[in-house]
């Protein structure tokens, strides 16, 4: 009994209600065609109760109160293929990919792991309602048996060795999907079962309707057996929503955004993955100028940008969904779209979730998700390029460095570092005033004697220079500069001494403040 | 008389005996867990800065403020991850570096202004998880500085309460008052100068300061929970009570000074500004 089989009745509904999640409870139909006639395609149990049939028109559907009317979305049908396809990955490696609604598993051997078939049936279950599906799922040693009992009974269907025929017996024949004249013929015979079906002489059944007719009569009777035609595992996460009406404001960007990412991490999660980086394309409205402008020479200047890209690449793989919506509302916040957004689509790339092993005789490091989620609420207040690690730059410049990012060490990582040598000593460390204070500087003798900045007039104790640096003087911009320590009387309530270091820019013929001695 | 004290005493022990096993025997409070500043002077003269309290150091510019938190910066970045809230910019990787300080494991959030460095204070002692967390608010406008309410401190101390986290706030004068578990004082007592006259080529080429050798500091401890005096008893003779004795000098090293053997040193010792006894007392909350 090694086949199993998954089926989602009202498929292209369900991918609807699987992105609005409320609507499954309300009468919902879909619409499909091509303006101006839109035809009721699908009608869920609430609706057709209110007497709502497939084929009416688009405006006959709205007359009857309380009914949701939504168009059929391919991508929708798209995303929830692809959650179908990782529940079924998440039982075994070995899937076919039978139809947009019909996927067939090999369970060989997976009974050591889930020790019964009743089992692996409840759990195929479980995951797709995690994932917002609501299956069939059966179980047969014949794979089109299951097939079959899947598509016709909700189950879970356990079929025993043996019991095939008996157990398609009472189904329809028009599940075999007959052609359209082999379906006359049965039915001008009356066949209206499998189970009337497999009774026929196979020889007569071949004269009359050909090797067609003996294949639907194998699937009937529950015989021949044929291997699957495996799916490669893919790792593309993707998710998106259309939307009726554009969205401006972040708050209901955010809602879109947290319905987008719950999925996303179900689906990893149920593939037993994490999310490494988020891939997010807002597609805007085009302003509405465009329609207007003939030439549109205009709008090749200054129209707005019809898309918008937003990444987030994390330091460990993340499962959280909440923490994920966080990070993405502060970028959002800091770098805003800038025009209404009218479909969104999102791409998480997968990595295997980390797990972290605390010490206990190991100092505390930060929490690596609520690092991320504090280093991304600074950078929101004091910007992107301002919080993170000071990197030394390979240059003589004194500040040169550049910002990287912060990621806190792991506890296994090799802390209690050796301090250097050279930095046993304490060592004066310096200030930076920046951007330098303009200062003016009076010599006498070669040395300066007084210095004017900020208003205040100083009188120069003791100095020491210059010190000529220069730098990068084949690009631009280039750097050359004279620099003085000067111990500087500073007056005021409680009088001090102070050491500040000076500079003159050789570009700019200008003297400057550059810091102090602290 | 004595005897009803003693029946007294009895019956109030036996009545609290479930709940408070000794009540009138003083229990003096565990002192808290310190890290090393990384000076061996002041790690003597302190017993180090607290962990889960605000340790406040303040003085004049130049009086040696953000040495002493390199120094700390360097013994806590090669055990721990620390953080620096720079409310004006000031921090300079080089001389951090130089004094041995860990880059990779310090996050410095480059503030302007004190709103931003406040809420980035508040965001990093939240998020938890530091050993260390400075702010570094010295370059500030004082009126400004003044202006911060105290209940920001109160609750800046007790964001870091029962935590393993340092905080350390470095500012022009003492703002967080009783807040504050340790305030130090810091002042610049001398400049080390050699090198009067151009004799002597630097060391390096790019190596500007090679004159400026050094300086002499002073630290003087105007509160501080690690350090509280004995209680004196009515029956007990008063003793005197040195825990609280004056201040301590330290010397900080230039990053490229010249070689002290070959080139005599010049020592500029400053007249001590007298601080006025107002100041102390505001300084003392």
């Amino acid at each position: 009994m090694p086949f199993g089989a998954i089926f989602v009745p009202d498929f292209s509904l369900q991918a609807v209600g699987r992105s609005e999640p409320g609507i499954r409870s309300r009468p919902l139909v879909l619409v499909d065609g091509s303006a101006p006639i839109f035809r009721v395609t699908a009608v869920n149990r609430l609706a057709r109760r209110l007497g709502v049939t497939p084929g009416l028109t688009k405006t006959a559907a709205a007359e009857f109160q309380g009914v949701e009317i939504r168009p059929r979305r391919k991508e929708l049908e798209e995303a929830a293929h692809a959650a179908l396809l990782d529940a079924a990955w998440s039982v075994s490696p070995r899937v076919e990919d039978t139809a947009i609604d019909t996927v067939l598993i090999d369970l060989a051997g997976l009974t050591t792991l889930f020790r019964s078939y009743e089992n692996i049936a409840q759990q195929i279950k479980t995951r797709c309602s995690v994932l917002g599906l609501d299956v069939h799922v059966a179980i047969s040693a014949n794979v089109e048996t299951a097939r079959l009992l899947a598509c016709a009974r909700a189950g879970p269907t356990i079929v025993p060795d043996g019991q095939e025929t008996a157990s398609l017996k009472a189904l329809p024949v028009a599940l075999l999907s007959p052609d359209e004249d082999l379906a006359e013929v049965f039915r001008q015979w009356g066949v209206t079962t499998c189970g009337s079906l497999a009774s026929l002489p196979v020889l007569s059944l071949s004269e009359c309707v050909g090797q067609e007719g003996v294949r639907l009569q194998g699937i009937a009777s529950g015989q021949g057996n044929r291997s699957l035609a495996i799916t490669e595992q893919t790792h593309l996460f993707e998710e998106s929503l259309e939307l009726d009406e554009a969205v401006e404001e972040l708050e209901p960007l955010s809602f879109l955004l947290g319905r987008l990412l719950d999925q996303l991490c179900a689906r990893l999660s149920t593939r037993a993955l994490a999310v490494r980086a988020i891939q997010l394309q807002l597609d805007l409205v085009p302003g509405f100028e465009n329609a207007f402008d003939p030439s549109r020479d205009f709008l090749r200047t200054n129209k707005l940008p019809e898309t918008f890209h937003c990444s987030l690449v994390l330091p460990r793989p993340v499962e959280d969904a909440k923490l994920l919506l966080k990070l993405l509302r502060l970028r959002l916040q800091a770098n805003p779209p800038k025009a209404p957004i009218q479909k969104l689509r999102m791409l998480a790339e997968p990595d295997r979730p980390t797990a972290l092993q605390g010490g206990l005789f190991l100092p505390a490091v930060p929490d690596p998700d609520k690092l991320e989620l504090t280093l991304a609420r600074i950078a929101a207040v004091v910007g992107e390029g301002n919080v993170g690690s000071p990197e030394l730059l390979d240059s003589h410049h004194p500040d040169a460095f550049r910002m990287q990012k912060f990621a806190a060490p792991s506890p296994a990582s090799s802390f209690n570092l050796s301090v250097p040598e050279e930095a046993a000593d304490s060592k004066m460390s310096f200030r930076f005033a920046r951007p330098p204070l303009p200062a003016n500087v009076t010599f006498q003798g070669g040395r300066p004697v007084g210095i004017l900045f900020q208003g205040k007039s100083l009188k120069v104790l003791q100095a020491s220079g210059p010190w000529r640096a220069s730098g990068e003087w084949w690009e631009e911009p280039n750097w050359q500069e004279d620099a003085w320590d000067l111990e500087l009387d500073l007056p005021g309530r409680t009088p001090a001494r102070v050491v500040y270091r000076i500079v003159f820019d050789s570009l700019q013929k200008k003297w400057f403040v550059r810091g102090s001695y602290d | 008389m004595r005897s009803s004290t003693a029946s007294l005493r009895l019956h109030i022990e036996s009545t609290l005996a479930g709940r408070i096993p000794s009540p009138f025997r003083l229990r003096e409070a565990a002192p808290p867990p310190v890290v090393p500043t990384g000076i061996a002077a002041l790690d003597e003269f302190l017993g180090g800065l607290p962990r889960g309290g605000l340790t406040e150091i303040y003085g004049p510019p130049c009086a040696g403020k953000t040495s002493l938190l390199h120094s700390t910066l360097a013994s806590r970045t090669r055990s721990e991850v620390c953080a620096l809230v720079d409310a004006q910019d000031a921090f300079d990787p080089h001389s951090s570096a130089a004094s041995g300080v860990y880059l990779p494991r310090l996050l410095w959030a480059r503030c302007h202004g004190l709103e931003q460095a406040f809420r980035c204070l508040d965001l990093l002692l939240h998020g938890g998880g530091f050993g260390l967390v400075a702010l570094d608010i010295a370059d500030a406008p004082v009126r400004f500085v003044r202006q911060v309410p105290l209940n920001v401190w109160f609750r800046l101390r007790r964001a870091v309460e029962d935590t393993p986290t340092v905080l350390l706030v470095l500012s022009r004068e003492s703002n967080a008052k009783t807040c504050a578990s340790l305030v130090l004082r810091l002042e610049r007592e001398a400049s080390q100068w050699s090198l009067r006259t151009r004799k002597a080529e630097p060391p390096a080429f790019h190596t500007p300061a090679c004159l400026l050798n050094g300086s002499v500091h002073s630290a003087e401890i105007v509160r501080s929970v690690l350090r509280y005096k004995k209680p004196r008893f009515i029956d007990q003779p008063a003793t005197a009570d040195h825990s609280f004795e004056a201040s301590v000098h330290f010397q900080m090293h230039a990053a490229d000074r010249c070689d002290m053997k070959e080139v005599p040193v010049q020592t500029m010792l400053l007249p001590r500004p007298k601080v006025q006894q107002e100041e102390r007392m505001r300084d003392s909350g």
